[in-house]
């Protein structure tokens, strides 16, 4: 039996009401053979999708099989640069893994000849001038800084074409 | 062959931007003991618990269910733990009640919490992947671009979603448990306040909220005799679409369609707006209001913003939705789900103290999640299926 | 509530596991379960549309990003939309929720699946959080020495030797030889084993569960259905799962009070058993579970090889069941109990009762 007058004194720092336990945990992270072939093609400065073959649809990136059908898709095929924006938001709030500056705009891409659209970054004009239907390009890194990575792609920037028409992009909102 | 289900019991905790009072399991046995009390039972008188949570990394604790047994009272008991995004309390409540209407259990707690002040939600929403843009917009960020793309398809004018951040926190102030009591909240202050990720500004969205919510349900032969009489169940729905595929409608998506079809057909409604008394709905973005409207079939595709504006969806209009405040005024996202369900069936309860909707006999409860791919609804009623 | 006797007959009509490898580097986690679904599928000539309800089963925390389990959904192919779940746990759970679902009636078929990659984070990190996060998860303690201090109380307690271990690492080892599935098989003897290191005293490197990357499913059906689909259902008669408190100190860890609950109320005792299929990752487990279900020398155990052949984490338990579903359809057992776990040092457990026609 503990003698009570060796026991530690109580101290007035009050209970202890919060414990902060650091964790880091570091993974490996495998993008999949169907996207490995999108990476690729990013760091030769090119879009690859892939089409299914049992609903013919376009996916890019392509993350393994064909949402729908649930089938690998496995065929390539290369798209180009230019897109329209489907619908996009201006980003306003800061928080943690940021690392570009805000605001910025950040739209849904549909790269010509895909079924998908996916996030991009909007540079070269105003925010208040983006809008939906807005035809774009891709702007890629300098060759040398190339990577299997969507970093590849600096950002989006439009064509100054005329915008495409709504009934072209509705389906993809 | 289905048992009937009902609802006994209900508990909640004040929920606050940080709980930093109490631990996890401190939290979830406030809400559950509150349930129990309502129920007027006690621990030993729940056959099962069903825990449900959104992403472990909101609170940096594993498969927290295992540390929590002997603080639910588990101990001995069979322990579930669901996880299905955001609509996570939603479904928790669902395959808690399966167990009954299944025939298995007698009483079930269905307990879902979020402590996200532990961790840091916006964070574990969007841990950064190798190989892609190093483009992050958080949750938000994901959701407004749909809601332009709503704007533009329905034509509505840009008031409504403000409309729908007014109404909802002036019903919370109403609800001594909702996170956000702003009393003086009025539209222009929305429109004022400042452009989180055009088109939502920063009043539009949903806090970040510790906070837990606790259901007893029970078979026929295991309800008691309360201060409040039972909340029947007399639908329950759960459906999933994929999250990202070639011509998927985010606005509307079909999954959400389905699934309401699905849970009407079975409490045998056919005519939502003029049947259902009252609507507990996951409105974490102003602008889900209008958009759900027209997704679970309470008007027609066009139309939703036209019942907000109108008035309709307001405490004293005819389809009161969010009484409770809903997601815009507390968000523990695990909970958050649960808490649709749970407030529908405080209202035909008649437990909904001053955000009561007057004579509430039928209401909805849903919750969505992910990037709206996952669906979780149910009818309750004060009557008997 | 309906007394066990009138439960709706549900039986597993196919199961499809991938290869268990200690690392696929290739296929991420919608590739790598999709050839198992298909062959889920194929074994019985269904398609996805012949599915009323999926549940899944599998952990964030392994792959290091939120919400992994949606985007593995993907493997399945859900268009039309169709009702799913999932549980933060091992397949076996998604498996318990599928069989509840099943038993109203309204419904008749459906698909379970659970996949884990260990390989992509250090385990002894992650399962560390697994723990209590006030009092144990910040001391960092590692699966390995968790399930050593089980060990050693069990070898304390008179009721094992350390050659005992050794044996049963010998035994599920060369029963894996003939699991092609199987990623650790070999045949030594105990002498041999007991001649090699400790990895955390008493357990010495073969007492311990390979790190695997793998990936299952299983189909359930009901009544008609099963019978329509394969001419070889196994059918569940009995099916529980308990759990026990969470703090090392508070329990008897040299027993499984839990697995003896779950294992009465499926019914193990009710008959003779003939297989059982035991989610033992370590070798000490084993033991304990067999004594906990009452299970005598007549019975064989993991004849897979069990989770000392392959442990891919989140669909061992579901492999479990797999397995001895398997030895039922195949005719070379009439009746199998299978069994899965969570938690450390079997905290909590799933047992699951399978006969055949």
């Amino acid at each position: 039996m503990a003698d009570a007058s060796k026991s530690p004194q109580a101290d007035d720092r009050g209970p202890v009401t919060t414990l902060a336990t650091p964790i880091h945990l570091d993974y490996s992270f495998t993008p999949g053979i169907a996207q490995s072939r999108n990476l690729r093609g990013l760091a030769e400065g090119k879009f690859i999708g892939q089409r299914c073959s049992v609903c013919g649809k376009v996916y890019v990136p392509s993350r393994g099989s064909c949402p729908t059908d649930g089938v690998p898709c496995t065929e390539d095929i290369v798209l180009p640069n230019t897109g329209t924006i489907t619908t996009f938001c201006v980003v306003n709030v800061p928080f943690a893994g940021q690392s570009i500056e805000i605001p910025y705009t950040c739209a849904q891409v549909l790269l010509d000849g895909a079924n998908i659209s996916f996030m991009g970054l909007i540079q070269e004009v105003l925010a208040d001038e983006v809008h939906m239907g807005q035809r774009v390009e891709a702007v890629w890194v300098e060759p040398e800084d190339l990577t299997p990575s969507m970093a590849s792609v600096k950002y989006f920037r439009p064509t100054g074409e005329q915008d495409a028409e709504y009934e072209t992009y509705k389906d993809y909102l | 062959m289905s048992e009937r289900c009902a609802v006994i019991g209900v508990g909640q905790t004040k929920h606050k931007a940080k709980r930093d009072d109490i631990s996890i399991a401190g939290l979830v046995r406030e809400a559950a003991k509150r349930a129990l009390e309502d129920a007027q039972l006690t621990w030993s008188d729940i056959d099962a618990v069903v825990v449900g949570k959104a992403p472990d990394m909101f609170e940096g604790a594993m498969m927290p269910e295992l540390y929590l047994a002997p603080a639910l009272g588990a101990v001995g008991k069979p322990m579930f733990r669901v996880h299905t995004a955001g609509s996570v309390g939603g479904s928790t409540t669902l395959v808690a009640a399966h167990l009954i209407t299944a025939g298995i259990h007698k009483r079930v707690l269905a307990v879902a919490y979020e402590k996200q002040s532990d961790s840091d939600a916006m964070w574990a929403l969007s841990v950064p992947q190798p190989f892609a843009a190093p483009l992050l917009a958080g949750a938000g960020g994901y959701f407004a671009p749909h809601i332009r793309a709503y704007m533009r398809r329905s034509g509505a004018p840009d008031h409504i979603g403000c409309m729908v951040a007014v109404k909802d926190r002036l019903n919370a102030v109403k609800n001594p448990y909702a996170h956000l009591h702003l009393p003086d909240i009025d539209l222009k202050t929305v429109q004022d306040s400042v452009m989180l990720w055009d088109p939502l500004h920063y009043l539009e969205a949903c806090p970040s909220s510790d906070g837990a919510a606790a259901i007893i349900l029970s078979a026929e032969d295991g309800v008691t005799d309360g201060a409040f009489p039972p909340a029947w169940v007399h639908g329950m729905a759960m459906r999933s679409e994929p999250t990202m595929f070639a011509g998927r409608d985010q606005v509307n998506p079909q999954a959400g369609q389905d699934c309401a079809a699905d849970v009407f057909a079975q409490a045998g409604i056919t005519n939502p707006r003029a049947e259902i008394d009252m609507a507990e709905v996951y409105v974490p973005f102003s602008w889900y209001e209008p958009m759900w409207l027209e997704n679970l079939g309470f008007a027609e595709q066009g139309d939703g913003w036209k019942l907000t504006e109108s008035g309709a969806t307001a405490l004293d209009g005819d389809i009161p939705w969010n009484a409770s405040g809903g997601v815009l005024s507390s968000n523990p996202i695990g909970a958050s789900g649960m808490l649709r369900f749970l407030e529908a069936a405080m209202q035909v309860r008649g437990q909904a103290g001053e955000h009561q909707v007057d004579g509430a006999r039928r209401a909805l409860g849903q919750a969505y999640g992910g990037g709206s791919q996952f669906f979780a609804m149910w009818v309750v009623s004060s009557d008997k299926p | 509530m309906s007394p066990a006797a009138s439960r709706r007959p549900v039986a597993i009509a196919s199961f499809a596991q991938s290869q268990n490898v200690r690392r696929d580097q290739e296929r991420n986690e919608v590739e790598g379960l999709m050839p198992v679904i298909a062959e889920v599928f194929a074994n019985i000539g269904i398609t996805k549309n012949d599915i009323d309800f999926i549940c899944s089963g599998s952990t964030d925390y392994l792959i290091g990003g939120p919400f992994s389990f949606v985007a593995a959904l993907d493997a399945v192919g859900v268009w039309p939309p169709r009702s799913e779940s999932h549980v933060e746990m091992d397949g076996a759970f998604a498996l318990y929720e599928a069989w509840v679902r099943l038993q109203e009636g309204d419904i008749d078929a459906a698909l379970v699946y659970s996949f884990g990659r260990s390989s992509l984070g250090d385990l002894n990190e992650i399962l560390a959080l697994q723990l209590d996060p006030y009092y144990l998860a910040p001391l960092w303690p590692d699966p390995v020495s968790v399930a050593a201090l089980q060990a050693r109380a069990l070898i304390d307690s008179g009721r094992a030797t350390e050659s005992d271990l050794a044996g049963v690492a010998a035994r599920n080892r060369k029963s894996a030889l003939s699991n092609p599935k199987a990623q650790v098989a070999y045949d030594r003897s105990v002498d041999e084993l007991l001649s090699e290191e400790y990895a955390v005293a008493p357990l010495r490197k073969h007492a311990l569960p390979p790190i695997t990357d793998g990936a299952a499913a299983i189909v359930l059906a009901a009544g008609d259905k099963a019978q329509q689909w394969t001419d070889h259902p196994a059918w569940i008669t009995g099916i529980d799962h308990r759990i026990e408190t969470h703090a090392l100190g508070a329990r008897d860890l040299t027993r499984s009070p839990s697995t003896t609950k779950a294992a009465e109320m499926a019914g193990v005792g009710d008959g003779p058993v003939d297989v059982a299929e035991l989610h033992a990752p370590y070798a000490h487990q084993e033991l304990i579970l067999a004594e906990a279900m009452g299970l005598g020398d007549g019975v064989s155990i993991n004849p897979s090889g069990g989770a000392l052949a392959a442990n891919p984490l989140m669909s061992a338990g579901l492999i479990r069941i797999g397995e001895a579903a398997a030895r039922i359809s195949s005719g070379s057992a009439h009746r199998a109990v299978a069994h899965a776990t969570s938690g450390p040092c079997l905290q909590q457990n799933l047992v699951c009762v399978l006969e055949g026609e």
